[in-house]
């Protein structure tokens, strides 16, 4: 029981940070490899914010959004865009775009390791117990759950019932069609490429709330990221929800009863059963 | 076999035994980095065999790297070293084969989020397969030195470009060459795709395994933070990206710059060498997407194009 619900408060936390890597990969066909970094920039955000200025980390998620969607922007337009236009096939685009954001990766990590060194970086907010229904959890993971459950919940309610999100989800069923209909193709990918960064980021505060992050944790992130991204069926925002949670309540009946050590080992045996068995995703249909 | 395929073979002949004569210069940094080059140009052309020509970006070399080297680490107590070698190669061939069946079927993107993740993930089986046993690290006393790690690195790595230069000339080959241009193509006539990447997918996997296995007793002390360097897989794809995968030769050609640029600045600025991997990757995308063979191919074209 314990760990169901620790799973779930973990998985609720993963679940944002795959829905912006789901924006990003799904509606504006960026396989972002930096994903992970940008979720380690926002966690530093909060850490510097609340260690050096006393500002809460509830706070400081909405000072690190803006900052990172308008980055997370420029790399689209500036970095990103020119390989689309300059490509001669599908396949060499997907190529320069996993090359070009490891590149970025990389010299996001360089960067962060220059300025604020290689060391773990952990805080102490609202770190003490909270009983639910008998059990006691740490208030900082319940407090990380309910902000991103918080986001979720209107980032759905964006998508699904603005005029906005529905061009967004347009353009991630077919981009040709979108285009048809008088819907801005570029515009609107580089809006879901940038939210996707700002809602990573702002995972990434949540996070760090209860997690030690360093400079070069993001990879793994973005492993998670993408492992449940790829379970839950790339652009299926329910599906993805699904997937978060499962991860969670799997990583922490693993590293409960087996091994605190064998975190990625469970996503991985998640992934080769979802390649084996629904390589389509959860809830996908098959593609032919 | 014509002319020009004779020609380049005893080039290859007289330019490998050249490097085999390294050692004898007796100067210890010119063997140590001559150990370097020489392990980045066997993982590098490996990578590049299948790579190249599938565009699959696989970045598990240094996932079979460490089990070639922990093969070696725990057999070594049991075993003859030269019976390590092969059996390195036997694993490395098989997890390459593991991973292949698993991803290899699907889209390019699965591959490359599954072998990102590989090394990673085998370091954490193997920490906890030592939390379990109470061992730590693990120690590898022999008695090769380095000039001996030297020579069967360049023996493996001329076994490395005579596959290539086979597998060039086989019916696989040929299978490889269609599926790279066009994988619908491929299908329609009658070539069992994912059968041709899981076989081709299996030569880096062994080769890199071997790699490890040879390297082990450099490092003396392996434990699965030294085994498992994540930078190798992405060090290995820069530099034959950089050289260029269209020839078999291209990788070398960005091994040597890029081994040199690396020891400089991991000598002068040791923390920003993630900076530079960064910087490379970028370089490669935007300034060299053929790399520097493709630069030279582009001149020489050019220079025939013109009238003389």
């Amino acid at each position: 029981m314990d760990i169901l619900f620790t799973g779930l408060l973990l998985g609720g936390t993963y679940a944002l940070i795959a829905l912006g890597l789901n924006l990003q990969y799904g509606m504006a066909r960026v396989i972002n490899l930096a994903n992970g970094e940008t979720l380690v920039a926002g966690g530093f955000g909060a850490y510097w914010f609340f260690t050096a200025q006393q500002v809460p980390p509830l706070l400081t998620v909405f000072l690190v959004a803006p900052l990172a969607f308008a980055l997370n922007w420029l790399i689209y337009v500036v970095v990103l865009r020119p390989l689309v236009k300059r490509a001669k096939s599908r396949g060499r685009i997907e190529v320069d775009m996993i090359l070009t954001t490891f590149g970025l990766s990389f010299v996001a990590v360089g960067l962060m390791l220059a300025l604020f060194g290689g060391d773990y970086f952990s805080y102490s907010y609202l770190a003490r117990p909270i009983t639910l229904i008998g059990e006691t959890y740490a208030l900082n993971r319940v407090t990380a759950f309910l902000g991103a459950a918080l986001l979720c919940v209107a980032l759905w309610l964006w998508l699904y019932h603005s005029r906005t999100g529905m061009s967004v989800r347009a353009i991630s069923v077919s981009p040709e069609s979108a285009g048809l209909v008088g819907i801005d193709v570029p515009r609107l990918a580089a809006l879901a490429f940038a939210l996707g960064g700002a809602i990573t980021a702002m995972g990434g505060a949540l996070v760090s709330m209860f997690l030690t992050l360093d400079a070069s944790t993001g990879v793994i992130f973005t492993l998670k990221a993408l492992i449940i991204v790829i379970m839950g069926g790339v652009g299926d925002i329910r599906g993805t929800i699904v997937a978060a949670l499962l991860l969670g309540v799997l990583e922490t009946f693993v590293a409960t009863v087996i091994d605190p050590g064998l975190t990625l080992a469970s996503a991985y045996l998640l992934f080769i059963l979802i390649l084996l068995l629904r390589p389509q995703g959860l809830f996908g249909r098959s593609r032919t | 076999m014509t002319r020009p395929e004779v020609q380049s073979l005893s080039i290859g002949t007289v330019l490998f035994a050249l490097a085999a004569c390294l050692p004898f210069l007796s100067d210890a940094y010119l063997l140590s980095i001559g150990v370097t080059i020489a392990m980045y140009t066997v993982l590098a052309t490996s990578w590049a065999l299948f790579s190249g020509p599938t565009h699959y970006i696989s970045l598990a070399t240094a996932a079979f790297f460490g089990l070639g080297a922990y093969t070696t680490a725990l057999g070594i107590e049991h075993l003859p070293y030269w019976l390590l070698l092969p059996i390195a190669g036997v694993l490395g061939a098989v997890l390459a084969a593991l991973v292949g069946l698993a991803t290899l079927r699907l889209s390019g993107v699965y591959f490359v989020i599954f072998t990102l993740g590989l090394a990673e993930l085998v370091r954490q089986i193997i920490t906890w397969g030592q939390n379990m046993s109470g061992t730590k690290g693990l120690y590898v006393l022999t008695a090769i030195t380095e000039e001996h790690i030297y020579w069967q690195l360049t023996a493996l790595a001329a076994l490395v470009f005579l596959t290539g230069w086979l597998i060039a000339r086989s019916r696989l080959g040929f299978a490889v060459r269609i599926l790279g241009d066009d994988e619908e193509v491929a299908r329609h006539v009658g070539i069992h795709t994912a059968r041709v990447k899981v076989l081709l997918f299996m030569v880096p996997g062994a080769v890199a395994a071997i790699t490890g296995a040879m390297l082990a007793p450099r490092y003396v002390y392996i434990e699965p933070a030294i085994a498992f360097t994540p930078m190798l897989s992405f060090q290995v794809v820069i530099m034959a990206l950089l050289g260029g995968t269209g020839r078999l030769w291209g990788p070398i050609v960005g091994v040597i710059p890029f081994t040199f640029l690396w020891e400089a600045i991991s000598g002068t600025f040791p923390n920003q060498t993630t900076l530079l991997l960064g910087l490379a990757f970028l370089a490669i995308v935007y300034l060299l997407p053929n790399g520097f063979t493709g630069l030279l191919e582009a001149a020489r074209s050019r220079l025939k194009g013109a009238p003389a």
